[in-house]
């Protein structure tokens, strides 16, 4: 089995799985724990964007 | 009659040194679920929860974890063993053993046993190692919820 992603996809699916965790264990109701896992992923994929574009500007 | 003195100034002072309530902390007897669900949830990951019948939170928690795992091993990850040597060899392999026994699996079976030198196998050698990592944090829940910490 070999599995090809690119980076941006890998980190998304990162952040997926990631959040879901971090939501269950971190949070105690049902609708905190999908608020703080949609929350996690935004700042994992917010991150990555945020990343990508201050490595970009250095490299110019 | 005369009212009594009242010395407003000492029983402000009186107020004042009070110390505060201490509020008592909920005890939360060890019990042997409180031991079993977390081993059991490192084992197989979400284990933990689906034996305290959070049957959701356990399943969710079974699809990242078994997913981050296989992905990682499709990526042509590094499955790291105990004796590297080196100290960030050992650290990845403390992150690997979190994934129970998916990582007890792909030792048996000699999966992720590659040296691949490419980005893919890269990231795929962190998904292993953040696999066992949320799990550890799962076991950790399942202890939580054992407890009666958490709902």
């Amino acid at each position: 089995m070999n599995i090809n992603l690119s980076h941006f996809s890998a980190a998304v699916v990162f952040a997926l799985f990631a959040s879901i965790v971090f939501g269950i264990t971190q949070r105690n109701s049902t609708t905190e724990q999908v608020r703080y896992g949609v929350y996690c992923f935004v700042m994992f994929v917010g991150g990555v964007f945020i990343a990508g574009w201050v490595m970009a500007l250095i490299r110019r | 009659m005369a009212k009594p003195i009242v010395d407003k100034t000492a029983e402000s002072n009186k107020e004042r040194n009070k110390k505060p309530a201490v509020i008592a902390e909920p005890e939360y007897p060890l019990t042997t679920m409180a031991v079993v669900a977390p081993i059991v949830g490192w084992l197989i990951p979400g284990g933990g929860h689906l034996l305290l019948k959070r049957y959701g939170r356990g399943i969710l928690l079974l699809v990242s974890v078994v997913a981050m795992f296989v992905i990682g091993l499709g990526m042509q990850g590094r499955i790291y063993k105990p004796n590297g040597g080196d100290i960030l060899d050992i650290l990845g392999f403390v992150g690997d053993v979190g994934s129970g026994v998916l990582y007890f699996l792909a030792r048996i079976m000699d999966w992720g046993n590659v040296m691949a030198a490419n980005a893919a196998a890269d990231y795929g050698k962190t998904f292993l190692i953040v696999a066992g990592l949320l799990n550890f944090i799962a076991a950790a829940d399942a202890h939580h919820i054992a407890l009666g910490k958490k709902p």
